[in-house]
């Protein structure tokens, strides 16, 4: 049987990180992606990140990714695994995957699950037309293949991909019609949403889909506006014109591997779903499984970076690797502290404090 | 407002935009950068030591006007687009504003183009003094744009006018 002292799982910004921290300590990692190419979402981040220098702010997403994937897969303490699945974990350190149709079984002594999240759908007549997209997929036709998803495109949700992906559609030239959002509030951040605004992009708040029109393909999107109680307010109907629909209405972490490997779950709304509880160190309840990223709590790549750093040097560490592992620690803390410090990260901080069982 | 519409308000403006006496003297960073974030990118790009280091990186960028010049790397560093640099001294008639542009093709020098206030709506035509593109092809390019001073509070985006009639 092959074997690993640390297997990351999933080589988006998270997974990257903690495979690059861990390998940088001396531990033997194997990095494992279902994808062609390591980089998760980064691959088609367009976008310069916030954060600060030490995250890379003001550096396109993108390149972030290409920095990072160059940097692991020219490691040697990092062996790379691409269109491989991870399929399962047993309790005796074996972690089954797929690979080029074969069942390959890696022996581990740790595991970090960076497996992301997955984007949410959205409940409305119609919603199966071809033509609906997630904005997750909008994003890869666009900025991996090149290929626009349309003409004309509704957005539905004005959070902070809801945001970015309009603002990337106009620049391939599609013509957003509006951005949708059912909460009163715009949800990503207001630079975002001034920057679609100043391309005569309108948002609507308190608005939310009512049904999608067609008969083979997406025709139009009737929208509404919403009471305060959700419903929405008849007479207030409008007809978008589009061939596209856009959902950006969250992500809900990928936890299948921790719920198979009996780790404890906890549901948190804050986070996007349910979610591993974990110690300080990202070490959930079964001993030697650590979670980062999306899969731990969905939440901006800026933080998935650190904590995923945190997860590798603390797996690391509890192999007897990284001699100076609580400075590195507490530096982890530190920023994370910090990238969650301001309003924006006012959901995330109450997340993480009901997970821990506080309350807020 | 700005949470609902994503257009900073009149008030909102009023914090940024620097009391007249400072305006006749030459070109002035906006900051159009009202809601707290984690980010901080302004402070370094700022080579005059214009915008003040950060105590905590959510804080709101605080710039000194008596040391900004106008240079205009704020608005090619800034990754929320959110930074202008506006130059009321331009000439006699006419403002010019240094903006972000992230849209090919660029606009040539001495191009006439539609401005844009920050809802999208047309409110003028202008003339492109400059585009710069920066160092790789990944910046921010930035757009110099002159047109009659009275929108120059407003005027906060560009449409191309090619191939239009
Ligand atoms: S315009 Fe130049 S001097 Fe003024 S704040 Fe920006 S970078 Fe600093
Ligand atoms: S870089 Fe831009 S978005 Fe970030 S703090 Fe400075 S002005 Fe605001």
């Amino acid at each position: 049987m092959r074997e690993t002292e640390i297997a990351v799982v999933g080589a988006g910004p998270a997974g990257l990180c903690a495979a690059l921290a861990a390998a940088s300590c001396g531990a033997a990692v194997t990095l494992i992606d279902r994808e062609e190419r390591p980089g998760g979402q980064l691959v088609k981040q367009t976008h310069k990140f916030f954060g600060s220098e030490r995250q890379d702010a003001g550096t396109r997403g993108i390149d972030i990714g290409r920095r990072l994937s160059e940097r692991a897969m020219s490691h040697p303490g990092i062996r790379t695994m691409l269109e491989c699945t991870a399929l399962g974990y047993y309790a005796d350190g074996v972690l089954c995957l797929e690979q080029n149709e074969r069942f390959i079984k890696l022996k581990v002594k740790r595991m970090i699950v960076a497996t992301g999240a997955s984007e949410r759908m959205l409940a409305f007549p119609n919603n199966d037309l071809p033509g609906i997209y997630g904005a997750g997929a909008v994003q890869t036709l666009m900025n991996v293949h090149g290929v626009r998803p349309g003409d004309r495109v509704l957005m539905v949700g004005a959070g902070n991909i809801g945001l970015i992906v309009s603002y990337q559609l106009a620049q391939a030239g599609v013509k957003v019609a509006a951005v949708v959002e059912a909460l009163p509030k715009i949800g990503g951040y207001a630079v975002h949403a001034s920057k679609i605004r100043r391309l005569g992009i309108p948002i609507l708040t308190s608005h939310s889909v009512k049904e999608a029109h067609g008969k083979e393909v997406l025709e139009g999107v009737t929208v509404w506006r919403l009471d305060p109680g959700w419903r929405g307010i008849p007479g207030t109907e409008m007809r978008f014109d589009v061939d596209v629909m856009c959902l950006a209405v969250g992500l809900s972490p990928l936890t299948e591997l921790l719920w198979q490997a009996g780790c404890e779950m906890k549901y948190v709304a804050e986070l996007g779903g349910h979610v591993a509880t974990r110690d300080d160190n990202l070490e959930t309840t079964v001993k030697g499984i650590f979670v980062a990223g999306d899969a731990s709590g969905v939440e901006e790549a800026s933080s998935a970076m650190v904590g995923g750093r945190l997860a590798g040097y603390a797996a690391a560490a509890s192999l007897g690797y990284c001699p100076d592992f609580e400075t590195k620690k507490k530096q982890a803390l530190w920023e994370l502290a910090e990238l969650r410090a301001g309003p924006t990260g006012e959901k995330i901080r109450k997340g993480l404090a009901a997970l821990r069982g506080e309350a807020c | 407002m700005l949470e609902r519409t994503g257009v900073p308000t009149e008030e909102d403006l009023a914090k940024v935009i620097p009391p007249e006496e400072r305006r006749k003297r030459g070109p002035y960073a906006v900051f159009e950068c009202f809601q707290r974030i984690p980010c901080d990118p302004c402070y370094p790009a700022c080579k005059a030591g214009a915008v003040k280091p950060f105590d905590d990186i959510n804080d709101l960028p605080v710039v000194d006007l008596d040391k900004c010049n106008g240079c205009g790397a704020c608005v090619a560093a800034c990754p929320g687009l959110a930074v202008f640099v506006v130059d009321e001294t331009f000439s006699e008639t006419e403002a010019l504003v240094k903006m972000p542009y992230e849209f090919l093709p660029l606009p040539e020098p001495g191009e006439t183009v539609g401005c844009l206030d920050r809802e999208g709506r047309e409110v003028c035509s202008g003339r492109v003094v400059r585009t710069v593109k920066g160092k790789d092809k990944m910046a921010t390019p930035v757009v110099w744009v002159a047109f009659p001073k009275a929108s120059c509070h407003s005027v906060r985006h560009i449409a191309l006018r090619r191939g239009v009639a």
